[in-house]
């Protein structure tokens, strides 16, 4: 894979982003704990779940940052937000793909909490889904870990197609894209 | 459930009510502009779907050998796989799972497939309270009502009606507005609690892929999530027209879903499920195969195109029929254009015949179909099929003198002068409004125009009588003389 994507992708991912209700932030590499720390003063987050292996770089200070191991489902709803890395992003349907990567952490963490914050770095967006796809297969068939790919808050159009944001899944969903160096 | 299903009835019924088709219009003309638009945005709509109706053909051509596939390749990844023939030893399955692991509360997604063979009543027979968590569903469950979309269970609801139906089930005491926000929160909060402590989820399954045995699930909700998550144990039903050989092919089919489905383009959240893994969601999984008509539906060369479906519900949308009587007068778990092919095939022409029938033949189906479902040929087939099985013996003997009067010039204009003399005492300025007896139905919901006072050809004959008759060519036409140069 390139070590850097074409901006004209990486602009198209954040607008993207921006059309399906996700706050998309821009960051440094070496300032994403503190725009962690800032998204998480700002919603009033106070327990932080991260997956065990989330990168020490990642995890911000002043926050209860709880690591996940195996936390049952009623503890997962004790945390006020999630925060974690993914394995690809695609830029043409705003989409983060969680699937068994290291920082990916387990389904659960990134679902139920009400706060989910991704970690993107710009060479991790691949251009569309039939361009993203022969990495999902491979994590598929190589591990058979189960993938899910988020693309937008949970949302409802159930009564008179009105577009109601956080039913089941976080209400919130910010992306943190971290640029090149 | 044997007695046929009257449509003409339900559909009146249905087009009397005004809330109902307010309800119908603002939904189907929103969502319809919102899937026109995001199918404009692709480069290649009919190239994509192209490949797409060739993808599920070869599919289903080979239906057997990726089931087989599908089966290893699931059971490899640690799935168990049930095949269940119809809808008895589905529901059998999924509650001797139920039953093994004690389980009297589970949490389910919206899925046809269960709702076809009719589940959350099976497994409440055995005592286990099957709990829908798609809002619409819930709604629908909760008011005691049967779905009337594919893909917008509750289009037939207005918000006020929904306020009122959680304010007399799920709202605890707690003042409503006609919010849909707080509507879906109440639901939030409702389903949270069984979220948390729900022992087993079932769901459907979009697609199946015989190359990893993996299960896709779409959703926007986040409730999938939830149901695929967190029980330790997972039931998937399945029907068997939704295996896919490839991720590959997956992936085409995901283009092509959301965008004619919700007009997005991509839902929220679409999961893959392959078999179990340790340590993250569940620890038991099965996977129910559900046939219950579908290989009869393949056997129909004609037919056998409306199991391409992949329920994104765009026909609905679209069709002037479905958008004015609304999904319950189809009598069908699969209302709609699609509903009215894919029923009577997967259910019986016996109860069914009257749906084929259901339709102006306008193509507005076939033009949106992301699997290019010719759906008006489909409908002419059955309607055939109908005829040929199903029509009383008294239509066989009208259309069977029908075709001896047109079968000969002689005989077609002497009726033409019975059926003149016959109606005459009928028309009123030059129209017939009502025919009498048995031929009322005919007039029931058009007029007919009478045959003419004089036919073209008895004109013809009273002017010109002495020369030729007219449309009848000369054994030879007129050799000219050849000049040479």
């Amino acid at each position: 894979m390139n070590s850097r994507r074409g901006e004209a992708v990486v602009a198209g991912f954040a607008e993207r982003l921006a059309l399906q209700h996700v706050e998309v932030r821009r960051v440094a590499a070496d300032a994403v704990a503190a725009a962690v720390a800032g998204v998480c003063a700002e919603l009033g987050v106070r327990r932080l779940g991260v997956p065990p292996a989330l990168p020490e770089p990642w995890r911000p200070a002043g926050v209860d940052v709880v690591e996940d191991h195996g936390l049952a489902p009623a503890e997962l709803d004790t945390l006020d937000a999630a925060l974690t890395g993914c394995t690809l992003a695609i830029a043409e349907t705003g989409s983060l793909v969680l699937a068994a990567g290291p920082d990916d952490g387990r389904r659960a963490l990134s679902l139920v909490p009400d706060v989910y914050i991704c970690v993107v770095r710009e060479d991790q967006i691949e251009p569309d889904l039939p361009a993203a796809m022969p990495r999902i297969a491979g994590v598929v068939r190589d591990s058979g870990h189960p993938v899910v790919i988020v693309s937008g808050p949970s949302a409802t159009s159930d009564i008179e197609l009105h577009r109601v944001e956080g039913v089941h899944g976080p209400r919130r969903l910010v992306v943190l894209l971290v640029g090149p160096g | 459930m044997s007695r046929a299903h009257d449509f003409p009835a339900a559909a009146r019924a249905a087009l009397a009510d005004a809330q109902l088709r307010a309800n119908l219009r603002g939904a189907t003309h929103t969502i319809r502009a919102r899937r026109a638009a995001a199918v404009a945005e692709l480069p290649d709509f009919e190239g994509l779907r192209e490949q797409a109706r060739r993808v599920k053909d070869d599919a289903l051509d080979h239906l057997d050998e990726l089931l087989a596939r599908f089966e290893a390749a699931a059971t490899a990844a640690g799935a168990q796989v049930h095949h269940a023939a119809d809808a008895g030893a589905a529901n059998a399955f999924v509650a001797a799972i139920a039953r093994d692991h004690g389980v009297t509360e589970l949490v389910k997604t919206k899925s046809l497939a269960t709702d076809e063979i009719g589940l959350d009543a099976a497994l409440a027979a055995t005592g286990v309270e099957a709990v829908e968590t798609d809002l619409a569903e819930l709604i629908v469950q909760l008011a005691g009502d049967t779905a009337s979309h594919i893909l917008v269970p509750a289009v037939h609801y207005s918000r006020g009606q929904v306020r009122d139906l959680f304010l007399r089930t799920i709202a605890r005491g707690r003042e409503l507005s006609d919010d849909p926000r707080e509507l879906a929160e109440v639901s939030r909060v409702y389903l949270r609690e069984r979220f948390l402590r729900a022992g087993m989820g079932v769901t459907g399954a979009n697609a199946g892929v015989a190359e990893t045995g993996t299960v896709c699930v779409v959703e926007n909700e986040g409730n999938g999530r939830m149901c695929t998550t967190l029980p330790s144990v997972l039931v998937t039903v399945m029907g068997i027209e939704k295996v896919v050989a490839t991720l590959d092919d997956l992936a085409l089919l995901l283009r092509l879903l959301p965008r004619s489905a919700t007009g997005e383009r991509m839902s929220s959240y679409v999961s893959l499920l392959t078999g179990i893994t340790p340590g993250d969601g569940p620890r038991e999984y099965h996977i129910v195969l559900l046939d219950n008509g579908r290989r009869d539906a393949l056997a129909d060369p004609v037919g056998r195109q409306a199991l391409r479906c992949i329920r994104c519900s765009a026909c609905l949308n679209v069709c002037p029929v479905y958008t004015r009587v609304g999904g319950h007068a189809y009598g069908s778990i699969y209302p709609g254009p699609i509903g009215a092919i894919l029923t009577p095939q997967l259910w019986g022409m016996e109860r069914h015949a009257e749906l084929p029938f259901a339709s102006s033949l306008c193509g507005a189906c076939a033009e949106v179909c992301p699997v290019g479902i010719d759906i008006p040929e489909v409908l002419l087939h059955l309607r055939a099929r109908a005829v040929r099985e199903q029509a009383p013996a008294a239509e066989k003997v009208v259309y069977g003198a029908a075709a001896w009067a047109f079968g000969a010039p002689r005989r077609f204009a002497a009726a033409q002068k019975a059926v003149r003399a016959a109606e005459r005492p009928l028309a009123r300025r030059g129209l017939v409004r009502r025919l009498p007896g048995p031929l009322a139905g005919w007039t029931e919901g058009r007029d007919l125009r009478p045959v003419a006072r004089e036919t073209f050809r008895e004109w013809w004959a009273r002017e010109r009588g002495s020369e030729e008759r007219p449309g009848r060519c000369r054994e030879k036409p007129p050799v000219r003389e050849e000049k040479a140069p």
